[in-house]
């Protein structure tokens, strides 16, 4: 988890210079928002890794706050891991399922309705809710609706 | 300073650039010719390295290589030398770009070119306005004197075009509601064809233009010359020169498919 | 219906099955649906990557079409072979089709999807339905991009740019830009949903032991890769949906002629800018050509490694180099501006030219990686080489464009046309070509023929250079881009021709392949698990792989678990520079607790 939070620590870090350094060079509003956008995008998921890194290490709040019996880091992160201690259950993966395929097509209907009239992006517009309805469904039953 | 001495003396090639009618252009040139430099030395210097590489470690048995996968003192060489060349070049080209676009202050001819879909015009105002449009493949002719400050103040009517004279090695858009200025001192007479380069539409292609640079006597008198007769002729539309200006005129095109819009007015594209 | 994976225990172990949630233990052959069904409803990352390659590569061969009408179109000063319209409409095209929905879903949609769980040792992408829901909405924006051919007005022809006021309603009226913009819209979502998936994939379903520094090279480049597309594609799409707003809804975002009087008075604040236009779209343009380009990188880095019978030579300076890249080409989007007269120079211009460092330091782990190592000339490894001289010269140019000084006289000219073919071509043909070589046999299970790859690759490799280097010099005499015409008497015409005949070639080349696929699936070649020797943890399960990937899985001690598999005296070897006794310690595969820097 170290090195995910320091990639995106570091990314937010260097938006957040260069956009700095932009905006007292050229006082353009433009590329400077896009530049702040950016250093947030890092700064945000970043700190999110960096705080439950320290957690999988022992502190409660990022620096301060001791956790008695740490985690420790995750298998993938560390470099002597066996296969064999990661056996088991890695996760749910859903399987095949119909509705991104019409979540697809009700976008697809949209974004032609948009161009062509308001005729096409009503069964866009349906197709997109029942795929939303079906997928949510979906996945909290665990199988197909 | 050593560079350009050397180039000056050693009449390095061109490598295909223009050598640059204008003050402005000369230092482009010359950059261009640095750069072109470094970049065959850098080129060749990796490419043999391939090379080396693919001719001289062929396959030649099944035996294991040494499975080397760093090597630190090269990797960091390979880091810093190519830095401070890359800082070392942007040093020249933060000169030569203040060169280029830099504004005087002295004494200079002022050109107001608006370029419009699909054509160019040039207005002089410190000759009451002189005026001289063309449209697509009329290639209105821009004059101006060799020798002193030209200073050209570029915006569109419409769409962005792009104002390119090769031989002076410099291009510049024309926008709507944003006028670019910049100076040209042209070092040579001469006629020089120019082209819209930053495509704006169905006759992009077309829309030439040429830049005479005369002496400046020549541009004096070609100057007065229009001012009295574009005022003697203030009733008919339109400037006198090359009279391009009567947009009502059907002119050649290569498709003949589609008629040509004034410019003054706001069309949509010809099929 | 959803599946609960458990993960097998480690190679040499009888091979352990699969277990689902329901106690089961059934093969995988069949789950329900079939034919049709089973392609409209599959979430299996490897379906999808073969569905988004095969897409992709229609779509490149169509923009191929487009191209070689256009060079035909050139032949002559004044061709009367297409009119003004239809020529517009073919480069715009042409440039929209190679760039979204070619290079980019090939890379990051097809090879990635497909290869990156695969040497992660996960079993599927984090999201499955997602990443279903990336390819539709891929499939359908490209359709709909494509019907602009078919609309009233004919297709988008304002180039792939499409800078405002160019843009705008009263100068592109009709629907095919409008089709284009929404297809935009829908290939935008499904790039920024293949990046989240990109991104959690690789930070949460590795396999145990698989440390982010011992990831493959190519992994790295997608997960930066996965990162740029969430900086650039969300302002693309944001970007266009203001277009669109000034085309239909009375906006003035980009409009600055049209604005001043709103219900009759004078309204300055109301006027846009076109600059903003440019700034938006090559806020997203710049990193988007990273994003095509990093995933090509990643592609060589794996092929070269394999067909040198050696790792890759300074791992770390590659992950770094990787990230320099990506930080950069955010920053540099404005030597594309250049000409303006709006933009700070010396800022995109420095940074625009330290970009070639990072690259260097690419070109120089790749000889390295080459170096004192026995080369197989396979057709990966032939395409391999042809990228790399290809992008040489295409990234000296750049940083000769990178110079406003230069910019200026190249601009907008054949020079710059030169330029990025080199790079792209480069990049997306060269290295993803040879990405297709070296993975077909793990996707399909056979081998693509040699013979036919190696002419494929010639007659590329030769065409690519007389289609390009010509249009160097043309550009430098001043012949700009996107004409339909040229004058003649320059001298200009000769190059163009050049250019024609090697377009054709690289055609010819094409239908090779063509060929190549046919013979493939005629007369079956089988492949095995491992046909190249190859290092990384996809080549340690079948070919194709089982459903859920992976039967057994071999401990993970290095970024080559494979080789280390295969090869375990390889560890007695040199690893650097200087002979150390017992190696360097870094390739424990007996599973020792000895804890590795790695």
């Amino acid at each position: 988890m170290r090195i995910e939070a320091i990639f995106l620590l570091g990314v937010g870090l260097f938006f957040g210079c260069v956009g700095a350094a932009y905006w007292f060079l050229s006082y353009e509003q433009g590329g400077t928002m896009m530049l702040v956008g950016t250093c947030l995008l890092g700064l945000l998921p970043g700190t999110y890794y960096f705080y439950w890194y320290r957690r999988m290490i022992g502190y409660q709040y990022f620096f301060w706050g001791r956790i008695e019996k740490p985690p420790g880091v995750r298998l993938e992160d560390r470099d002597d891991a066996s296969i064999a201690e990661g056996a088991g259950v890695i996760d749910s993966f859903p399987g095949s399922s119909i509705w991104p395929f019409i979540l697809g097509m009700g976008a697809f209907g949209l974004v032609l309705g948009l161009v062509f009239g308001i005729w096409i992006a009503i069964p866009g517009i349906s197709l997109i809710l029942v795929a939303l309805v079906g997928v949510t469904a979906e996945s909290r039953r665990g199988g197909h609706v | 300073m050593v560079t350009a001495l050397v180039l000056t003396g050693c009449q390095v090639p061109g490598f295909g650039a223009f050598p640059g009618k204008t003050a402005q252009g000369q230092d482009a040139f010359k950059l261009w010719q640095g750069f072109f430099i470094a970049g065959l030395v850098i080129g060749v210097f990796v490419f043999v390295l391939i090379l080396w590489a693919v001719f001289r470690y062929r396959r030649r048995s099944e035996e294991m290589p040494n499975q080397t996968q760093y090597h630190t003192l090269f990797e960091i060489a390979y880091t810093v030398v190519p830095i401070v060349v890359v800082l070392v070049m942007f040093v020249f080209v933060f000169v030569t770009e203040n060169n280029i676009t830099a504004i005087s202050d002295k004494q200079h001819v002022t050109v107001n070119v608006t370029a419009f879909q699909w054509g160019w015009e040039f207005q002089y105002p410190q000759y009451s306005n002189v005026k001289v449009i063309g449209v697509e493949t009329q290639t209105p002719q821009m004059v101006v004197p060799a020798g002193e400050t030209v200073r050209i103040f570029l915006r569109s009517d419409d769409v962005i075009h792009g104002f390119y004279v090769p031989e002076f090695n410099y291009s510049m858009y024309a926008q709507p509601g944003r006028t670019n200025q910049f100076d040209l001192n042209i070092t040579r007479t001469g006629t020089y064809r120019g082209q819209c380069t930053q495509f704006c539409g169905l006759y992009h292609s077309l829309m030439l233009f040429s830049v005479r640079a005369v002496t400046p006597g020549a541009f004096q008198s070609w100057a007065q010359q229009e001012e009295s007769s574009q005022s003697s002729s203030n009733s008919s539309s339109g400037p006198a020169q090359q009279n391009l200006g009567n947009q009502s005129q059907s002119l050649k095109s290569p498709s003949a498919a589609a008629p040509l819009t004034s410019h003054t007015a706001k069309g949509a594209i010809g099929d | 219906m959803t599946e609960v994976i458990s993960r097998p225990l480690s190679g040499g172990a009888p091979e352990v099955p699969v277990v689902h949630d329901d106690g089961t233990d059934h093969g995988h052959a069949e789950h329900g649906a079939t034919g049709i069904l089973k392609w409209l409803t599959s979430t299996d990352h490897k379906v999808i990557g073969v569905s988004y390659m095969i897409t992709s590569l229609v779509m490149f061969y169509l923009a191929g079409i487009m191209a070689l009408i256009m060079r035909l179109q050139l032949w002559d000063p004044h061709s009367s072979l297409v009119t003004p319209q239809a020529f517009n409409e073919l480069f715009t095209m042409h440039g929209s089709l190679m760039l979204y929905l070619f290079a980019g879903p090939f890379a990051f949609g097809g090879l990635a999807n497909y290869i990156v769980p695969l040497q992660v040792g996960a079993p599927d992408m984090a999201f499955p339905r997602l990443n279903a829901l990336s390819y539709w909405l891929y499939l359908t924006g490209s359709i709909t991009i494509l019907m602009g051919f078919f609309v009233a007005g004919g297709a988008a022809s304002f180039g792939w740019v499409a800078y405002a006021p160019l843009s705008s309603a009263v100068n592109s009226p009709g629907a095919g830009a409008d089709v284009w913009m929404m297809g935009l819209a829908l290939t935008g979502f499904s790039a920024i949903f293949t990046g989240v998936n990109l991104c959690g994939t690789i930070f949460y379903l590795r396999a145990p032991g698989m440390t982010m520094f011992r990831m493959p090279i190519f992994t790295w480049n997608m997960l930066v890769t996965g990162i740029l597309i969430l900086i650039a594609f969300p302002v693309l799409t944001a970007a266009i949906v203001m277009l669109f707003a000034d085309r239909h809804f009375g906006t003035h975002i980009y409009d600055v002629l049209g604005c001043h009087l709103i219900s009759g008075r004078p309204t300055p604040n109301a006027c846009g800018s076109p600059l903003l236009w440019q700034n938006l779209f090559w806020f997203f343009g710049h990193p988007e050509v990273y994003i095509l380009a990093l995933p090509f990188f990643g592609i060589v880095t794996e092929v070269l490694p394999v067909f040198s019978r050696k790792p890759v030579f300074g791992y770390k300076g590659m992950v770094f180099a990787t990230l320099s890249i990506a930080a950069l080409s955010t920053g540099v989007w404005a030597h594309h501006m250049f000409t303006t007269g709006a933009v700070l120079l010396p800022f995109f211009s420095l940074l625009s030219l330290l970009i070639a460092v990072p690259t260097g330091i690419k070109f120089f782990n790749w000889i390295g990686t080459m170096w004192r190592g026995q080369l197989l000339f396979r057709t990966p490894m032939m395409f391999s080489l042809g990228f790399l001289f290809a992008f040489l010269m295409g990234g000296v140019t750049g940083v000769m464009l990178a110079a406003p000084p230069i910019d200026f006289f190249t601009h907008d000219t054949y020079f710059v046309v030169a330029h990025f073919h080199q790079v792209l071509f480069g990049t997306a043909v060269f290295a993803g070509f040879a990405g297709l070589y070296y993975w077909y046999p793990k996707m399909f299970g056979r081998m693509l023929n040699e013979k036919l790859g190696h002419w494929h690759f010639w007659l590329t490799f030769i065409g690519f250079w007389l289609t390009f280097m010509p249009q160097y010099v043309v550009g430098l005499k001043g012949m700009p881009r996107r004409v339909a015409y040229y004058p003649s008497g320059l001298g200009w015409q000769i190059y163009n021709q050049l250019s024609t005949i090697g377009a054709f070639m690289i055609a010819l080349g094409f239908l090779l392949l063509l060929i190549n696929f046919v013979v493939s699936w005629r007369n079956p070649v089988l492949a095995g698990d491992n046909p190249w020797d190859a290092h990384t943890l996809e080549w340690f399960t079948t070919s194709p792989p089982p459903h859920h990937n992976y039967t057994h899985l071999p401990p993970i001690r290095s970024e080559r678990p494979t080789w280390d598999y295969n090869h375990p005296d390889a560890l007695a070897l040199k690893h650097g520079p200087h002979a150390t006794a017992s190696g360097n310690g870094r390739n424990g595969s007996d599973g020792s607790k000895e804890k590795v820097s790695v």
